[in-house]
């Protein structure tokens, strides 16, 4: 713990780093550049996230960190490992347990709180990006408002499959003016962006952009008049916990099609089962 | 209605060691409402140059002529386009078009122009393609592929498809039969009833002694050597 | 014969380094007309065409456009948010390639769509119909609207195109050699759906090329360019058929005739 300066990073970058957070806190939804650092990962691993966590985190936090919601896959261990080596903090599972919760890929189900930290990790920052592959054309576009473009993405889409087929990254518009990459989480997530009572930071370190939506910011999902946004999931109820409100996912069970819904979110689930809740595939009590 | 008073013109060839030939001087003629006046003098003499220089097609080097309201020598080229659409028709010796635009089209395009609903501009250029023989089977297609007699025709329903105030015709009967020379006479005829002011050139001079109620040389205003 | 010009160009002068690409171009085009530039290459029509349209910053001169809500104004003066609201309201720009014209990734829709969407349209019902509506009107089968760009052919792009800037119903279009690199055939079904737009949507439009076969089928005036100055300009018919300027004498001269 000692080879290393508190959270990995110098405390020089820290401060450049929180200096680019102050900014995207200051305008709700705006790409703010940033040095971006070479991480003891690879890109894609998550190093605008561990970068974002890096400079917010203090010797009194207690971090979380998931990915696709599960507490225990890879990419959630490794980062989670990481922070406790080089940074020490306590960490938890527990979603209202901590203080800053590092993300890949969903918003937990447990409504957040204020003074809690949401760090997402960003693959590509520029919801323009597909549709225009200029830099230079798309910050234009952005300080421009010349957001015409995006609805041309969701035009395609019902054009091509008869409605918004686009269930993650869904595009989103931020207190009224910057349209914004919410990162890859399911659509199901977008309406918990708006109004949170927790910080969102979203941190991109191979394209080097953070960007962030204060707490109680309005965060609107963009659709059209006649194809309203929807935030979807699968139609049926966790086969654990029985919950039939909570982003699902399909695991395949055998090779004759068998599967079963699990919740994404492993802490919500768990949570749930030890409160007594039961789903159609939970282990029979009278016979444990 | 239409005046030409005192008008010179010569041509520069820059491309020719910058000779300049002067064509014409001290042009002077009028036409009055319900008139028709024939221009003659000798091939080279400079008919069809008076007569482009009305159209706006040439340039006025000196003198004035007016047309209606509007003088043309020295116009704005709005002005011009204005005259032709509203007050000045012209029927040339070729047919100018847009290839592949239907005959109908074509006939109907000033009436089009003019801001008439389609149905009506087509309409009334059906009835003067039929005036003018030109089968409706032909209606559909290009004038560019049509025969030399036939694409005179079509310019000839485009020319008279509106009731210009103004008129020039270039040889409007040149290769006609007698039955479609005998509907231009007539439709010259309608035209000087209705008022319209007439400056033509006629080789054909049956033609011109039928529809002419004056003839001006234009020899005088040449200035060929 | 009241009113004001659509556009009033003064004394637009643009260098490149100490080459001129045009100098002191001045000239009022007004509702309804449609004026061709032609001149050789690097006779500077492009770099004018630029200017105009916005794209080019002039070193000299002014643009006034006649804007709907406020009257004349200086285009090169106002914001580039205003401009480029301007460039997918009332002003359209055709490039001679529909690759730069275009989406090609986007489908025949999508493009036609962008400007409606972009002024504010958020019914999707309303913008397909609209765009259906456009594509009927530039000969392409309404069953192609899903397809991209790319299955199209040269004069399909092109007519796509031009659907897709006049779609906001613009009073001012820019054309940079529409009918280039098209085949005569093709090119002669664009000029007649491109001259019925004019007419029907009373369009005004500058249009540059250097086929004078195509500014004497669509253009009312003409405008001679060479080595970046107008040494000629006038009624259309009457630029070609009494040429005064011994450049223009040649240009004409030197059309091969069919």
């Amino acid at each position: 713990m000692s080879d290393y300066n508190f959270a990995y990073l110098d405390e020089q970058t820290k401060r450049m780093i929180r200096r680019a957070i102050l900014k995207g806190v200051a305008v709700p939804g705006y790409q703010v550049p940033f040095a971006s650092r070479e991480m003891p990962m690879p890109y894609g691993w998550g190093t605008g996230g561990v970068q974002v966590t890096a400079a917010c985190l203090t010797p009194g936090d207690t971090l979380k960190v998931i990915d696709q919601g599960a507490d225990d896959t890879t990419n959630a261990v490794s980062i989670r490992k990481f922070f406790q080596r080089t940074a020490g903090v306590a960490v938890t599972e527990s979603t209202a347990a901590a203080t800053i919760i590092q993300t890949r890929h969903r918003i937990p189900e447990t409504p957040l709180t204020e003074g809690q930290i949401l760090v997402y990790q960003v693959p590509i920052p520029e919801p323009l990006r597909f549709l225009e592959p200029r830099e230079t054309e798309t910050r234009r576009m952005h300080a421009l408002e010349d957001y015409g473009l995006m609805h041309v993405k969701l035009y395609e889409d019902i054009a091509r499959n008869g409605a918004i087929a686009t269930s993650y990254a869904y595009p989103v518009k931020v207190e009224g003016r910057y349209v914004m990459d919410p990162s890859p989480i399911p659509k199901f997530d977008n309406p918990k962006l708006s109004g949170s009572r927790a910080l969102q930071v979203f941190g991109a370190g191979r394209e080097q952009r953070i960007y962030a939506v204060p707490p109680y910011t309005d965060v609107v999902s963009l659709d059209f008049e006649d194809h309203p946004f929807e935030a979807s999931k699968a139609p049926h109820a966790c086969d654990l916990c029985g919950d039939d409100a909570s982003y699902l996912d399909e695991v395949i069970t055998d090779d004759s099609g068998g599967r079963m819904f699990v919740c994404s979110d492993t802490d919500h689930c768990a949570g749930r089962q030890a409160a007594g809740h039961r789903g159609r595939l939970s282990p029979q009590e009278d016979a444990a | 209605m239409i005046a030409v008073q005192d008008v010179s013109k010569s041509f520069t060839l820059h491309n020719q060691g910058s000779a300049v030939l002067p064509v014409m001087a001290g042009a002077s003629l009028r036409v009055a409402p319900g008139e028709c006046v024939g221009l003659i003098g000798a091939s080279g003499s400079g008919k069809s140059t008076l007569m482009r220089m009305i159209w706006g097609n040439y340039r006025v080097d000196g003198g004035s002529i007016r047309v209606g309201e509007t003088e043309v020598a020295g116009a704005e080229p709005r002005r011009i386009i204005a005259l032709r659409r509203a007050t000045l028709g012209y029927v040339s010796q070729f047919l100018r078009v847009v290839p592949r635009v239907p005959t109908l089209d074509v006939v109907a395009d000033p009436l089009l122009a003019l801001g008439l609903p389609e149905a009506e501009a087509r309409d009334r250029a059906a009835r003067m393609l039929t005036r003018l023989n030109i089968p409706d089977r032909l209606w559909p297609l290009s004038p560019t592929t049509f025969s030399g007699g036939e694409q005179q025709r079509v310019n000839i329903a485009r020319g008279f498809i509106n009731a210009w105030p103004a008129m020039l015709l270039d040889e409007p009967t040149a290769s006609l039969d007698a039955a479609n020379r005998a509907v231009v006479l007539a439709l010259i005829a309608e035209a000087k009833a209705r008022g319209a002011a007439i400056l033509g050139i006629f080789h054909d001079e049956a033609a011109r002694a039928e529809v002419c109620d004056r003839l001006v040389d234009v020899t005088g205003f040449s200035v060929l050597p | 014969m009241t009113g004001q010009p659509l556009l009033r160009v003064e004394g637009i002068t643009r260098t490149y380094g100490g080459r001129i690409g045009c100098t002191d171009v001045s000239f009022d085009l007004w509702p309804g007309e449609v004026m061709g530039i032609v001149g050789e290459s690097g006779s500077g029509k492009s770099t004018l065409l630029g200017c105009l349209a916005g794209h080019l910053p002039p070193d000299e001169g002014r643009v006034i456009f006649d804007t709907r809500a406020e009257g004349p104004r200086d285009v090169m003066r106002m914001s580039e948010p205003e401009r480029r609201m301007l460039g997918r309201t009332d002003w359209a720009f055709v490039h001679q390639n529909p690759r730069d014209g275009l989406r090609m990734g986007v489908s025949a829709g999508g493009n036609v769509g962008e400007r409606l969407m972009a002024v504010g349209a958020r019914h999707y019902g309303r913008i397909r119909d609209e765009a259906l509506d456009w594509l009927t009107r530039v000969e392409i089968a309404a069953d192609r609207i899903d397809d991209r760009p790319r299955q199209f052919s040269g004069g399909m792009q092109q007519r796509l195109q031009i659907a897709r800037n006049l779609v906001t119903g613009p009073r001012l279009v820019f054309m940079d050699e529409p009918t280039g690199g098209l085949d005569v055939s093709v090119q002669a079904r664009l000029l007649d759906l491109l001259r019925g737009l004019v007419r029907s949507m009373g369009l005004s439009a500058v249009i540059v090329t250097h086929d004078l076969a195509v500014v004497r089928l669509l253009a009312d005036r003409l405008m001679v360019m060479k080595g970046g100055r107008v040494v000629e300009q006038g009624l259309t018919d009457q630029v070609l058929d009494d040429p005064q300027h011994a450049y223009t004498q040649l240009l004409v001269s030197s059309v091969l005739q069919v």
